[in-house]
């Protein structure tokens, strides 16, 4: 308990369950890297890398993305409110429920409990402790700002409450199924009307996770960390509208070209490229909140990860509508371009605004100070660098593959068998596991920063 | 802003906004004919190749292939016509993928005996030296469970008798254990001495793959 009596402990509690999970999800990450190139790794069925991938992303997705946003907005909701939480021990319930739930999820994934829905594999009993875990959340959610203190509701809050609710709705309707066993059930949709449901399902809970929480956390916690205030009050209150008005239209560019009516499509992409404004909206409301103050760049170490954030943030919003495009989809889909854009948002974007949030929210929630400014400076040059090489060998490999499918012969024939285009990408696939392990190292040193902060054992100086 | 200072109303006005679009794009749309179309020449799964699909989505192996054939004048050079809508109706829930690792799948059937499948499932490496796909060997070595296999037909809605069901899962029992089976040799290889006389997970995911595509190519053929 703090000064005020706010719950910090459940707040954390969800950090260092972050970055438990953050730790684990890199582990498996690797090892499904190493298998794209040398196959020898798929050791056990548990070890293969069609149910690995799905550890991989459920683990990162929902056991850090989860924990993370539990974790800042839990300690963004009080501040802001000036409020404790309504519910503290609903806090620490759905705390532990939380590990228990993720560690089934992992467990039941490697035994190939799998529904195969992109970002919804879990089956449905897990899929049902989700929505209860998602409920205990919302009352804290609510109650908590239905008690508040401070009348107004700052930026930070409008994305938490617009994430709160619409999970909620895109959770329930896309894991509706029909159940066989306790362990095996039926998408309770069919063909080209289950793949619209999933996509709208799919794009938008990277959408409410990956993008709506983490700015949030960039409202909140840059000027936090700056002492600077938001430059454009009224350009945050555009964004946000247009931003979540515009998301749920967006789903179906991840099925251009399938035999989902093509109306559908046409509709994804003109929003897609909507959507640029709302996200750019952020970008530049970012960057000009540090207009004549570019010297934190250098002397405070937050500020980097903050601007850096919203940069691949900016970036990943151009790449993504830009690659709906029906014509360069055509060439994109399917290739590692596309594997390269999505690590872009989470190991650039995501990442780097929650270790910037945790670095912030550490010393103040703990009243000690951060073990090392130093550490935390390798460990944001460890993560761009590595994720920067990633992502770079993604694309260009992308790209390579993406030019080998469409290559044809003088006579028209194709000139490359499916299995060159493969083989050409192991010398990307080396780089990228090299450039994984970098990127690894970077979070160990996260980790380890944050566990020392916490057992107060910084060196005096 | 006055909304700004009432968490409730914000709620309900964020969650008529993000409606919107869902609505015009998911809702609607799952009423309209053109999202489930049906023919008469697409047939649902037996309950082998229903067991198949199972074996395919427990192991994730929509992750790596995709079963989306698009329009595009080389895809159709490589994998064959491009996927029609109709292909999908009973696809619970659908398999199209999101990137291959590996090829397309959606025109696999019929492209190779079964012979060839239990060879590559059972060593992709043997048969392609660089290919990174797991080997899925293991899978001859565990006997196919048809215990929920009624059930299953049944949830789906397939329209197949109980009676249907078993007849399907002896019938194809009968093929892989004939003498006379085309491919005998090769599944004699990989299965275990004591599995042969049954269904194998491996027999059924062979099943599920042969019958990709086929349909298509009945329902072209009226056209």
């Amino acid at each position: 308990m703090s000064e005020a009596g706010y719950d910090y402990k459940v707040v954390r509690g969800f950090a260092f369950s972050a970055l438990f999970w953050l730790v684990i999800g890199l582990v498996v990450g690797l090892w499904i890297a190493f298998e794209m190139f040398n196959p020898a790794l798929n050791i056990t069925p548990w070890l293969s890398f069609g149910r690995l991938r799905v550890v991989h992303t459920n683990g990162l997705g929902l056991g850090f993305g989860l924990a993370g946003i539990f974790s800042t907005s839990y300690y963004i909701l009080q501040r802001l409110t000036r409020t404790p939480l309504a519910f503290p021990g609903l806090a620490k319930a759905h705390l532990y429920l939380f590990n228990i739930a993720i560690a089934l999820a992992a467990i039941s994934l490697f035994m190939g409990m799998n529904t195969t829905r992109e970002y919804a594999e879990l089956e449905w009993p897990l899929d049902i402790g989700v929505v209860i875990l998602w409920v205990m959340y919302g009352i804290n959610v609510f109650a908590t700002l239905i008690k508040r203190k401070e009348k107004q509701m700052y930026i930070s809050l409008w994305y938490i409450i617009a994430m709160t609710v619409t999970i909620a709705v895109l959770y329930i309707v896309n894991n509706l199924a029909v159940p066989v066993t306790l362990f095996k059930s039926y998408s309770l949709y069919a063909g080209a009307n289950d793949a619209n449901v999933e996509w709208w399902y799919g794009h938008n809970i990277v959408g409410f996770i990956f993008t709506v929480p983490v700015l949030a956390m960039f409202y909140y916690f840059l000027p936090k960390a700056t002492g600077l205030p938001i430059y454009s009050h009224r350009l945050s209150i555009i964004s946000f509208w247009s931003l979540i008005f515009a998301y749920l239209w967006t789903g179906a560019h991840h099925l251009m070209l399938t035999p989902l009516p093509e109306w559908i499509q046409t509709v994804a992409i003109a929003f897609s490229i909507f959507l640029i404004a709302p996200s750019w909206g952020s970008v530049v409301n970012g960057y000009y909140t540090l207009q004549g103050n570019w010297d934190q760049m250098r002397s405070n170490y937050l500020v980097k990860f903050f601007i850096l954030g919203i940069t691949f943030y900016g970036l990943q919003t151009i790449q993504g509508p830009t690659q709906g495009l029906r014509t360069l989809n055509a060439f994109f889909h399917y290739t590692d371009w596309v594997v390269g854009h999505v690590h872009m948002g989470t190991m650039g974007w995501v990442a780097m605004i929650i270790s910037a949030s945790f670095y912030y929210m550490m010393p103040r929630i703990t009243g000690n100070d951060l073990y090392s400014i130093k550490l935390a400076n390798i460990h944001f040059w460890l993560i761009l660098g590595g994720q920067l090489t990633w992502t770079i060998t993604m694309w260009v490999g992308g790209i390579q593959q993406g030019a080998m499918w469409k290559a044809t012969n003088p006579d028209g024939s194709l000139m490359y068998s499916f299995l060159d285009s493969v083989t050409s990408l192991y010398p990307y696939y080396r780089l990228r596991f090299a450039a994984g392990i970098v990127y690894f190292i970077g979070i160990l040193i996260f980790a380890y920063n944050l566990i020392m902060t916490a057992r107060n054992r910084k060196v005096e100086a | 802003m006055g909304i700004n200072s009432k968490p409730v109303v914000f709620a309900v006005l964020s969650a008529a906004v993000i409606l919107v679009g869902t609505i015009v794009t998911v809702f609607i749309p799952m009423f309209m004919p053109s999202t489930q179309p049906v023919s008469k020449f697409v047939k649902p799964y037996t309950a082998v190749e229903l067991e198949g699909r199972d074996i395919y989505i427990r192991e994730g192996c929509n992750n790596c292939h995709t079963q989306t054939v698009r329009p595009l004048r080389t895809e159709v050079l490589r994998y064959g016509e491009y996927s029609k809508p109709e292909e999908f109706a009973y696809d619970r829930p659908f398999l199209w993928g999101s990137r291959r690792t590996g090829p397309d799948l959606n025109r696999i059937g019929g492209k190779y005996p079964d012979s060839w499948h239990y060879r590559h499932m059972q060593s992709p490496q043997g048969m392609f030296e660089k290919s990174n796909m797991p080997p899925y060997g293991w899978l001859a070595e565990n006997p196919l469970d048809t215990g929920y296999s009624v059930k299953k037909i049944k949830v789906l809605q397939y329209g197949y008798s109980e009676k249907e069901v078993l007849a399907q899962i002896e019938e194809y029992k009968a093929k892989v254990t004939a003498m006379d089976y085309d491919s005998k040799d090769t599944r004699d290889q990989v299965t275990p001495a004591a599995l042969r006389g049954g269904l194998t997970e491996m027999d059924a995911m062979i099943a599920y793959l042969q019958k990709l595509g086929r349909d298509v190519k009945n329902l072209e053929a009226a056209q």
